[in-house]
């Protein structure tokens, strides 16, 4: 009590200052650099970081706080990055001191869900515990609720989880994250999910520019870069990509760029000649236009 | 008669708070919490029930508050519950802490000493507890 008391309150408080000395500022400006696009989500992000500020600065101002809830739900097509972005909130949030540890839980229904009567409770639980003092990320959250099957024992799980939402907020951060039509399924057969999670974000797909982007930095990342022709010819995939079926935005590059660094090592291993660093870092044009999508961008129904 | 087991055994029970930052100081280092209950307090009745398993992978005190706070509703009326911290290391393999989070709402009836008369006169003493006179589970 006397603590309290003695306590002086400030007079002012600096918001930019505090800002950039809690290390939020790096985490955001990290997530502005690597991460392409997704403005929407940015955006959203430096809202909820605003937020958590002024609350800090609240609170040294002897002012009282409700400490916000801060469940979220990421609604997006596949491969536009919402697992890596509910690594980062993890991070984000225990730098606003949200969150006492800040490390992230990943599960899917698998890890919720039992196979038999009263298995269900233990194995949410368990992971529930994992999770607190961070982030528990439910990856495809829809399939926990199987509308065919009324005794599904996922039911039981997100029953678990609505209590735990409510009653445990201070200790953990729960994320949902799934495709945009399931999860409004989803939301809509559970209506008590919708109205505990107040941040609703939802990921855009990206546009062929921006692919563009992330290929460059994923090769960057593992050291090889696309010569002049091989960018244009890469723009083309990316289009002729995106009209094909099981389109999944950056992961389809990732995959494309696997392959086409597969080509590379084997044409340079037929050249059969001595090779520079160069050489070996280049992707070119014919490493990519060798792929089935270039040849066969009339017929929509055959694979990659 | 106050039961005095374990650490912090001569301070005044420890609040949640206080539970709540030895939990963390154990978890910090790498200690898996551990929590049994028993109505059975004779000192040298040392495999108490345990609630749940250890809790190995637990990051943050919250959970095994959750947990400890779980037990209490199950048990916290008429059992002694206490919170051990496991330390895996070589060379320990054992308990590290230990200390009583939780006591029966009743009467702690605390222990007599038996004398018993052997061989010769001589005398031998033990401690009985006056809770096990009644069957498990009415004992508090």
């Amino acid at each position: 009590m006397l603590e309290e008391e003695s306590k002086k309150i400030p007079e002012s408080y600096n918001l930019q200052q505090a800002f950039e000395e809690s290390g939020v500022k790096e985490v955001l400006d990290e997530l502005d650099r690597d991460l392409i696009g997704l403005q929407p989500v940015k955006t959203r992000i430096r809202e909820i970081a605003a937020l958590l500020m002024v609350n800090k600065a609240r609170e040294e101002m002897a002012l009282t706080t409700a400490k916000p809830s801060l469940h979220m739900s990421f609604t997006g097509n596949p491969g536009t990055g919402k697992t890596t972005v509910a690594m980062r909130m993890a991070a984000l949030l225990h730098r606003l001191g949200y969150v006492r540890k800040g490390h992230l839980v990943s599960v899917t229904r698998d890890d919720l869900v039992g196979q038999y009567i009263g298995h269900t409770a233990p194995k949410t639980k368990e992971m529930i515990k994992k999770a607190m003092g961070g982030v528990l990320f439910i990856d495809e959250a829809y399939y926990l609720y199987r509308p065919d099957n009324e005794r599904d024992y996922g039911q039981e799980a997100i029953e678990i989880l609505l209590q735990i939402m409510e009653n445990n907020r201070d200790d953990l951060v729960v994320i949902l994250a799934g495709y945009a039509d399931k999860m409004d399924r989803f939301f809509t057969s559970n209506p008590g999910f919708r109205s505990r999670i107040a941040h609703h974000i939802d990921f855009p797909d990206y546009t062929d520019d921006e692919l563009l982007q992330i290929a460059r930095k994923m090769l960057e990342e593992q050291n090889y870069r696309f010569d002049k022709s091989a960018e244009q010819i890469m723009k083309k995939y990316i289009a002729a990509r995106r009209n094909q079926p099981h389109f999944a935005n950056a992961r389809s590059i990732r995959n494309a760029l696997d392959r086409a660094i597969l080509r590379q090592a084997n044409r340079l291993f037929k050249q059969n000649r001595d090779l520079s660093a160069d050489d070996l870092s280049t992707v070119i044009e014919e490493d990519i236009a060798a792929s089935r999508v270039l040849k066969s961008t009339d017929s929509t129904n055959q694979k990659e | 008669m106050k039961l005095t087991q374990g650490t912090f055994s001569y301070l005044p029970d420890l609040t949640d708070e206080q539970i709540s930052k030895q939990v963390q100081y154990c978890i910090d280092n790498g200690w898996a919490v551990n929590l049994e209950f028993t109505d059975d307090p004779h000192p040298r009745n040392t495999y108490w029930e345990m609630w749940g398993l250890p809790m190995f992978d637990v990051k943050d005190a919250a959970g095994v508050m959750y947990e400890l706070n779980e037990c209490r509703k199950v048990y916290g009326d008429n059992h002694y519950i206490r919170l051990t911290a496991f330390d895996n290391s070589h060379g320990w393999e054992s308990i590290r802490l230990s200390f009583i989070v939780n006591r029966p709402k009743g009467e702690e009836k605390g222990f007599r000493l038996e004398r018993q008369e052997v061989d010769d006169r001589k005398i031998r003493y033990t401690t009985h507890s006056y809770a096990t006179d009644k069957p498990a589970g009415e004992r508090y």
